[in-house]
């Protein structure tokens, strides 16, 4: 129960200090809007399912980098992620705290962009919902250790693309797959197994992440 | 508490600490002098347990909710009130009866009244009393404290050295780098110069 209690107030503070400071969800917000209305000028009025719910992919995958990317700001500008590190709470604790804090922005960005999308092309069904929900989970996870590491290097603007990018392959994979295809649990079940895998690698890992 | 031997620690290849030794005690004064970039702020981070040593040996016999670290920056968020921040503090650290040891903090360290604003509106002085409420917060056994003194003003300086000195009686155990030696000498068991 302690566990749950950090990683609340953790979350808490998170989502306190975006409340203040309003500088990630507006961002995310506006980025993929932009997205789409640039993606619904540029795609030809034939294009298949396949070309429009990818790029859908591409604009929610390029929004959570831009999530991600502040993730460790209020830390590193303030340099508290020392006193967070000091704390007897499990060090996990931390990256939990600020992947559901990211997981709130994204799905907030998404409440607003899915249904931009539906107007702008086509219509969204259970199985893409589905697929968005469970890639969240794992952009969210993976997302954030990465974030934890780059934080530290001088070079994370540029470390922190490169980092994720490569691992957030399998979840477009995944995400298109169960968007279009017409029997999508094959697709469902692989971003479940990639959510379980990377959030166990994440948590385990964390602390090695934070510490000197 | 603590023991140090052939303690070493490198960044990358540049070698910063080398061949520290010392034996802390329950109720020791480490007193920690030395010229700018001579690993003091380093050691304190390896005493706290934010960094791991490169070379030799580093027992801390003490569980990390029982130490209280105040380091250059104040650790706290600019964003949050101070009651805010003490209350994360607080909570991550599990303090029973957390409001009103916050309380008691705030008004001793002179923020009661500003309790409610954001620590981005405080001085330098103010968010250094703001850090020191966040190290004492759980009433640690051992205090690491990186140039406790900076920025506090006559009255600020004046409190901490009180609030040494009670600490001090209680047997609590301190790690305390600083420039102004003289002003914690008289309380210091145990000196290393370092550089």
């Amino acid at each position: 129960m302690n566990y749950v209690a950090d990683v609340g107030a953790l979350a808490r503070k998170d989502l306190l200090l975006e409340l203040r400071a309003r500088d990630t969800l507006p961002a995310m917000l506006l980025f993929v809007l932009s997205t789409l209305v640039v993606f619904h000028f540029v795609l030809p009025a034939d294009s298949s399912q396949l070309e429009a719910k990818g790029l859908l992919w591409v604009g929610i995958v390029f929004t959570a980098l831009l999530g991600l990317s502040r993730t460790f700001a209020a830390e590193r500008e303030q340099s508290v992620l020392d006193g967070l590190v000091l704390a007897p709470s499990d060090r996990s604790a931390i990256w939990l705290g600020k992947a559901i804090a990211i997981l709130a922005f994204l799905v907030l960005a998404e409440v607003v962009a899915l249904p931009a999308f539906a107007l702008f092309f086509s219509g969204i069904d259970a199985a893409t919902v589905a697929g968005v929900a469970l890639a969240d989970l794992g952009i969210c996870a993976v997302g954030t250790l990465l974030a934890g590491m780059a934080v530290a290097s001088r070079a994370r603007e540029l470390l922190l693309p490169l980092l994720f990018l490569p691992l957030a392959i399998p979840i477009v994979i995944g995400g298109v797959g169960a968007s279009v295809a017409a029997h999508p649990g094959k697709y469902l079940g692989f971003l479940a197994l990639y959510d379980l895998i990377f959030a166990l690698v994440a948590w385990a890992s964390f602390e090695y992440v934070v510490t000197e | 508490m603590i023991r140090a031997r052939r303690l070493e620690k490198k960044y990358g290849d540049r070698r910063v600490l080398r061949g520290v030794e010392f034996e802390l005690a329950p109720d020791d004064f480490l007193l920690v002098t030395g010229p700018n970039g001579s690993g003091k702020t380093t050691l304190l981070r390896l005493c706290a347990g934010l960094a791991r040593p490169s070379g030799g040996e580093l027992e801390i016999e003490l569980d990390r909710a029982r130490i209280g670290f105040t380091a250059h920056e104040p650790l706290v968020y600019r964003e949050l009130s101070a009651l805010e921040n003490l209350d994360l503090y607080g909570r991550l650290y599990r303090i029973p009866e957390r409001r009103e040891r916050i309380g008691m903090l705030l008004e001793r360290f002179g923020l009661w009244d500003a309790r409610h604003e954001r620590a981005s509106s405080y001085s330098r002085g103010m968010m250094q009393r703001l850090a020191l409420c966040r190290t004492l917060l759980h009433d640690p056994q051992l205090l690491v404290l990186d140039e406790p003194f900076n920025a506090l003003d006559e009255e600020g300086a004046a409190l901490l050295d009180r609030e040494l000195a009670e600490r001090r009686a209680q047997g609590c155990a301190f790690v305390v780098a600083t420039h102004d030696p003289e002003r914690v000498e008289p309380m210091a068991t145990l000196h290393l110069a370092l550089g």
